[in-house]
């Protein structure tokens, strides 16, 4: 019995793992580790990204001058405030010398003296000897000083605002789009990926898009901006002390080039201990009375504690070797600026170069190794961004469904007749499922859909609405093609209930109130009435404007069901399609479920895929499916008598359950006919009791 | 709460935090003898043109350099080490707490909060404590030390740094307690779009069918707009710290500049202490500047471990017997004695004055609508809970008062929702009892009709299953829960609503091998549909936490309104009749 498992359910686990890995990773908040990820075309996707900012291109290329001219000003003012020690030197040195000799002879009587330094020193510093300090020189290098460092702030901070509010923009942008285009999209792309992956790049990827944009886009110009200058300031100084400078430059790589990575690695690794972690404390917590009951609780233990440990080491290893990294870019910074000292007081000493130069450069040493590593750092988060924006780019570049025509006819008068006219349809094109089909339902006429999973019956009524475009045939509701009315003319005549009770967070009457919004509160209070919502709704404190948040836990799941039968109700449909729900609900709530359904049904041409028998005894018209196939339809009475497919699932469904209960009180019953359950017993219908039947990707 | 907490857990590691605080301030010194080195250069080498000395000095600043390295990654050494084993022993504690926990508890919190305390919040108070120990530790040092250092040039310019040292912490206080509440609602509202768009994604159909499109766009529009204003708002405060912190910086420079002149020109100093001087209030602001920005993170972990210690400071109600019995007399028998329950914090009993008995191989079913009471009914015998009035005993002896590994070894239980774990089928199987052969568990699956399917699956009985059991369907959930139970070897089988996925014939087939090769044991049976449990020896009938009713089926029908009431709706008025 036991096989090995196979290599794609290895795979297949590790790509949960790192779903948790990544969920956790979000959950934590901690935006210090980057996300995993690479773009698979690196270039183009980063330059779309990139050309999302075109709307602002003016504004932003604006801005982005401002911000250099304040980088200009920033890296100038180190140099002009090194004049200021200049003057500050130059008197020292002055106010040493007697005075009323000229610079030329005071270094003529050092070197005599045999004081050379000295005298190297003098002779550059533009010493007046027994002159101080000059403070009226001072105060104005001071003052530029000053002013240069005021208006650089002011450019910083005007670019910043400015390129934040782009940010934003650009950012509502895309949402904006990613949303308009959720709604182009076909359904059918909506089977095809995956929901928790699409769920996460409409929400994870757009935030991690504004990430890379803020932490890099405007950071990475001003890094640049700053490098370049700086660079050049310093070699103006002193080419010598700039190779000094430079000489930390491939320091730094090796730091960002032999940690960066490991740390990296070591994050990844973090993470997916957190998500396995996660996971088990998920499992425990919520088996929590299995894990007790069975006398798990001491194992249960041992293996968190285990893992436990494991995440310890990882996420030490993570920890430690991510802090070394700015201790690094310290240490090298501080080389750097043992190495200016030195080369500087040497090169000062020798008359090369004057103490002020000195002083500029170990400002701009200091204002060099920083925007590096920043740019070291954006590297890794640029990357990860573009990751996430190509799969969003991938969203937006999907095939939209085909637009409504322009010139579509109006909707005909009509009570709500169904024709299927010779209507073939597949998910795909290698496995046809629908086939030819054709039927006519007249107005007012109950049709229930019968049949195993996976036979078409949700297909079926998925092509009604109009989910899927047909591979052939026609659809004509009071004798119009459907495909040339518009979607929004079709589905105002149509309503449905699914069996997955989707409600939005919002107040009841919201939630009702979404059958069509143009309908007054009487007519959300009789639709209420009428489909038994009301009477639970005045148990609730809020009544009517009871928010159903996603925890919802003050109402019910079969009232939420109501809610949903009653927001069909509001939207006067002619033509209803009604998904019965097999899920258990308590016997009242059931009873009431039934009730809310003929109520809405009347005078309604309903589709109902069908479990209950009495839904079924009394429909006008049973059509009973198999692989895409209506194989049989007729009345109740009529199919039974054909001793069918119908009376072969009729038989299968009750009369063995009949031979072990009461056999008129499994039939009366009418619950549980759940084909799929059936298929799994007599093993005569593929599928097993799963409730989704489109052949896409479960999600 | 916060400090607490981090005292207690860090507690263990004092030596640790000891050596990042002796490494931090090593590597402070180390860092600020650098400019102090640099003006001897200046002052003794430099204007003196001694070159020998500079040399000299140079060599000594790169031994100091390679020091401030060393220390300061042993310093994150033990701070990395401190904050993870914080992180880690939380982690245990809490999990060992939850398990501990009886479901009253865990239902008070709920385990989805449960889990989020023991993972994000943990995350958050560990990253804090790693931030803490780093950056937030050595801020202070770098301040404290810089003013220090600074004075210790004593050019009487200290005054210059206190205004700097204000005018910054004003100023970062202003921005970053404004920027506080906007971060989280900022947060807020990413989270508001995100589940609106989650909302749209699984809801596609039924916003297509009701041709809600335009209006879930303004839906949307609205909560993205939510978020650029606040995200304006945010980016704008943030883009004034960095320049204004320069500009403080920078003028802060000019200031010593300019009135370092002066105590230059009376000869109170010396130019390259000037420079010293310089160096040091760029590593004083830059210390205050990083400790407020780390403050940032404190209301996030602060109310994360008001959670932790939420959880680590409940008791569990379920208190092991001070004598347990480890002897029941009388397996398979249950008997409670008008047991109520009340939950805490709650006005009305959930369950009032219940009486029933069961002897060994009898068959108890309870029916009920929803919010009868049902599933608290069954937990009080598993001891899931305690009872608040009354007693149940379990083999003859009080549930409160038997060994508990005794008391749960007699009973197999299948909870309302089968949840499986993550493994194979027969590592779920296995649970109760590890040593059960195979031979065991596909007895086992033949009686909770599932060995057609788990034969079916690739693997057989080491097919795996996902976590929460996802991969099998909800009807085959309930047949590997049953079979779990049974795998178990119990005295007593609860069932709560376990057979609600199952079709009426799995139902009847199941029930009749349950009945068949499990004589002995006694079965406790929730059900929602009535024909699952017409043939049982005592029905019950629970009515908003009452018995309304107790009896077979026949009886009942007689006897009780409610039970009449749920045949009709279930099974037709002929079959009340």
């Amino acid at each position: 019995m036991t096989t090995e498992p196979t290599t794609p359910q290895i795979s297949e686990e590790e790509k949960y793992e790192l779903e948790l890995a990544e969920q956790a990773r979000l959950n934590s908040g901690d935006w210090d580790s980057v996300a995993p990820g690479k773009a698979s075309q690196f270039g183009p996707s980063f330059r779309r990204l990139i050309g999302l900012l075109k709307p602002h291109a003016v504004a932003f290329t604006f801005v982005s001058l401002l911000g250099a001219a304040g980088v200009v000003l920033a890296v100038i003012a180190p140099k002009v405030l090194g004049e200021a020690t200049n003057v500050l030197f130059a008197g020292v040195i002055g106010a040493q010398l007697p005075a009323g000799i000229t610079a030329d002879q005071a270094v003529e009587q050092l070197r005599a003296a045999g004081q050379d330094d000295l005298a190297n020193i003098v002779q550059t510093a533009g010493v007046v000897p027994g002159e101080g300090i000059d403070f009226v020189k001072l105060s104005q290098i001071l003052i530029v000083v000053l002013l240069l460092y005021v208006v650089s702030a002011i450019l910083t901070w005007v670019q910043g605002y400015v390129v934040n509010v782009i940010m934003v923009r650009t950012m509502w942008r895309l949402r904006e789009d990613v949303e308009a285009k959720l709604n182009r999209l076909p359904l059918s792309y909506f089977d095809k990926v995956q929901r928790g992956e699409l769920i996460s790049r409409v929400t994870n990827d757009i935030d991690n898009i504004t990430q890379t944009m803020q932490q890099s886009l405007s950071g990475a110009i001003t890094a640049v901006l700053t490098v370049v200058g700086v660079l050049i300031m310093m070699f103006s100084i002193s080419w010598q002390l700039a190779i000094v400078a430079l000489v930390s430059l491939p320091l730094m790589a090796v730091i960002f080039g032999v940690i960066g990575p490991k740390s990296q690695k070591a994050f990844g690794i973090q993470w997916r201990k957190v998500g396995r972690l996660n996971a088990r404390v998920e499992e425990s917590f919520s088996g929590h009375a299995l894990v007790k009951v069975f006398g798990r609780e001491a194992d249960s233990h041992a293996k968190f504690k285990a893992e436990n440990e494991e995440l310890y080491e990882a996420s030490f290893k993570a920890q430690f070797l991510s802090g070394i990294i700015m201790p690094g870019m310290m240490f090298i910074g501080n080389l750097t600026y043992v190495g200016i000292a030195v080369l500087g007081g040497l090169m000062v000493a020798s008359g090369q170069l004057r103490l002020g130069d000195v002083q500029a450069f170990i400002q701009y040493s200091q204002q060099f190794t920083q925007p590096l590593s920043e740019l070291g750092g954006m590297a890794a988060v640029v990357q990860s961004g573009t990751a996430s924006a190509e799969r969003v780019f991938q969203l937006l570049d999907a095939d939209e469904q085909d637009p409504d025509a322009a010139d579509a006819p109006k909707p005909a008068e009509g009570d709500g007749t169904i024709e299927f006219d010779h209507v073939s349809f597949s998910y795909a094109p290698e496995h046809p499922l629908i086939r030819d089909l054709s039927f006519r339902v007249e107005p007012g006429q109950t049709v229930a859909i019968v049949g195993p999973t996976g036979a078409g019956k949700t297909t079926l009524v998925n092509l009604i609405m109009r989910f899927y475009e047909l591979d052939g045939g026609r659809i004509l509701l009071n004798g119009q093609d459907i495909a040339e009315l518009t979607r929004r003319d079709m589905r105002a005549k149509t309503g449905m209930v699914l069996q997955d009770p989707w409600l939005f967070a919002g107040s009841i009457r919201e939630n009702i109130r979404y059958g069509r919004e143009s309908a007054t509160d009487d007519e959300i209070l009789d639709a209420a009435r009428a489909t038994y919502v009301d009477r639970f709704v005045h148990s609730l404190p809020d009544g009517y404007d009871t928010v159903l948040d996603e925890e919802a836990s003050n109402v019910s799941a079969g009232e939420k069901q109501l809610i949903t039968i009653a927001r069909a109700f509001v939207a006067q449909p002619s033509v209803l399609i009604l998904d019965e729900a097999t899920s258990s609900v308590d016997t009242r709530t059931e009873l009431l479920l039934q009730h809310a359904m003929a109520a809405l049904r009347e005078g309604r041409t309903s589709f109902v895929i069908a479990h209950r028998l009495s839904t079924i005894r009394d429909a006008d018209l049973i059509l009973v499916m198999e692989h895409g196939d209506i194989v049989e339809q007729g009345s109740h009475d009529e199919l039974i008598a054909r001793e069918g497919a119908y009376w072969r699932l009729y038989n299968s469904q009750f009369e063995q359950a009949a031979a072990d209960v009461d056999a008129e009180n499994a039939i009366a019953q009418g619950q549980g006919l759940d084909p799929a359950l059936v298929g799994a017993q007599t093993g005569s219908f593929e599928g097993v009791d799963g409730e989704g039947e489109t052949p896409a990707t479960n999600s | 709460m916060l400090a607490k907490l981090l005292v207690r857990y860090l507690k263990p590691y004092v030596w640790l935090l000891v050596g990042v605080l002796v490494f931090q301030i090593l590597s402070a010194i180390a860092t600020f003898n650098l400019p102090d080195l640099n003006a001897k250069i200046i002052d003794n080498g430099v204007a003196k043109g001694d070159t020998e000395y500079i040399w000299s000095t140079g060599a000594v600043m790169l031994l100091i350099s390679l020091g401030q390295i060393t220390a300061s990654i042993i310093a994150t050494y033990f701070a990395a080490k401190a904050a993870m084993r914080l992180g880690r022993d939380i982690r245990n504690d809490v999990f060992e707490k939850v398990s501990a926990f009886s479901e009253r508890e865990v239902s008070k919190f709920g385990p989805g909060s449960l889990i989020t305390r023991n993972t994000n919040d943990v995350q958050q108070v560990q990253m804090l404590a790693m931030m803490g120990a780093t950056m937030l530790v050595t801020a202070p040092i770098l301040a404290i030390g810089g003013i220090y250092f600074a004075l210790r040039q004593d050019v009487g310019l200290g005054w210059i740094i206190a205004v700097a040292v204000t005018t910054l912490l004003i100023i970062a206080i202003l921005i970053i307690s404004r920027m506080v509440p906007l971060f989280r609602s900022f947060q807020h509202k990413l989270d508001n779009v995100n589940r609106i768009m989650r909302e749209q994604l699984t809801g596609v159909r039924v916003v297509r069918a009701f041709v809600r499109e335009p209006i879930e766009e303004e839906r949307f529009r609205g909560a993205n707009t939510d978020i650029m204003i606040v995200g304006r708002r945010v980016g704008s405060l943030f883009v004034l710290l960095f320049p204004l912190f320069m500009l403080v910086l920078n003028v802060t420079i000019v200031g010593v500049v300019w009135f370092g002149a002066f105590a230059v020109d009376a000869g109170d100093a010396q130019i390259g202490t000037l420079f010293a001087f310089m160096q040091y209030v760029m590593l004083i602001l830059t210390g205050v500047l990083m400790a407020s920005f780390m403050t940032i993170m404190i209301p996030r972990a602060a109310v994360s471990a008001d959670r932790i210690a939420e959880v680590l400071d409940s008791t569990s109600t379920l208190l092991r017997p001070a004598n347990p019995v480890t002897d029941l007399p009388t397996p398979g028998t249950i008997e409670l004695t008008d047991v109520s329950f009340t939950y805490p914090g709650a006005e009305h009993p959930v369950l009032d004055g219940i009486s029933f008995t069961a002897a060994r191989g009898e068959t108890v079913a309870i029916v009920g609508s929803t919010g009868a009471g049902k599933t608290t009914l069954v937990s009080l015998i598993p001891r899931l809970f305690d009872t608040t009035g009354g007693s149940v005993a379990v083999g003859g002896v009080d549930a409160r008062q038997a060994d508990l590994d005794v008391l749960w070894n007699s009973i197999g239980l299948v909870p309302q929702r089968p949840f499986l774990f993550t493994g194979t089928v027969a590592s779920n199987l296995r649970y109760g009892r590890e040593e059960a052969t195979d031979a065991e568990l596909w007895h086992a699956l033949e009686i909770a009709q599932g060995r057609d399917f788990v034969e079916e699956m690739e693997g057989g009985l080491e097919a795996r299953i996902a976590q929460g059991g996802t991969n099998v369907s909800g009807g085959q959930r309930q047949r590997l829960a049953i079979a779990r139970a049974i795998v178990h070897q119990p005295d007593v089988l609860v069932f709560d609503d376990s057979f609600s996925a199952l079709d009426l014939t799995t139902d009847a087939n199941l029930r009749h091998a349950l009945w068949r090769e499990l004589p002995e044991v006694t079965k406790i049976v929730v059900a929602q549909r009535v024909s699952s449990i017409t043939d049982a020896d005592r029905i019950i009938v629970l009515d908003d936490g009452a018995m309304v009713g107790i009896g077979t089926h026949e009886q009942l029908l007689e006897t009780s309104d409610t039970y009449r009431e749920i045949v009709e709706s279930q099974l037709g008025a002929e079959a009340a009749r």
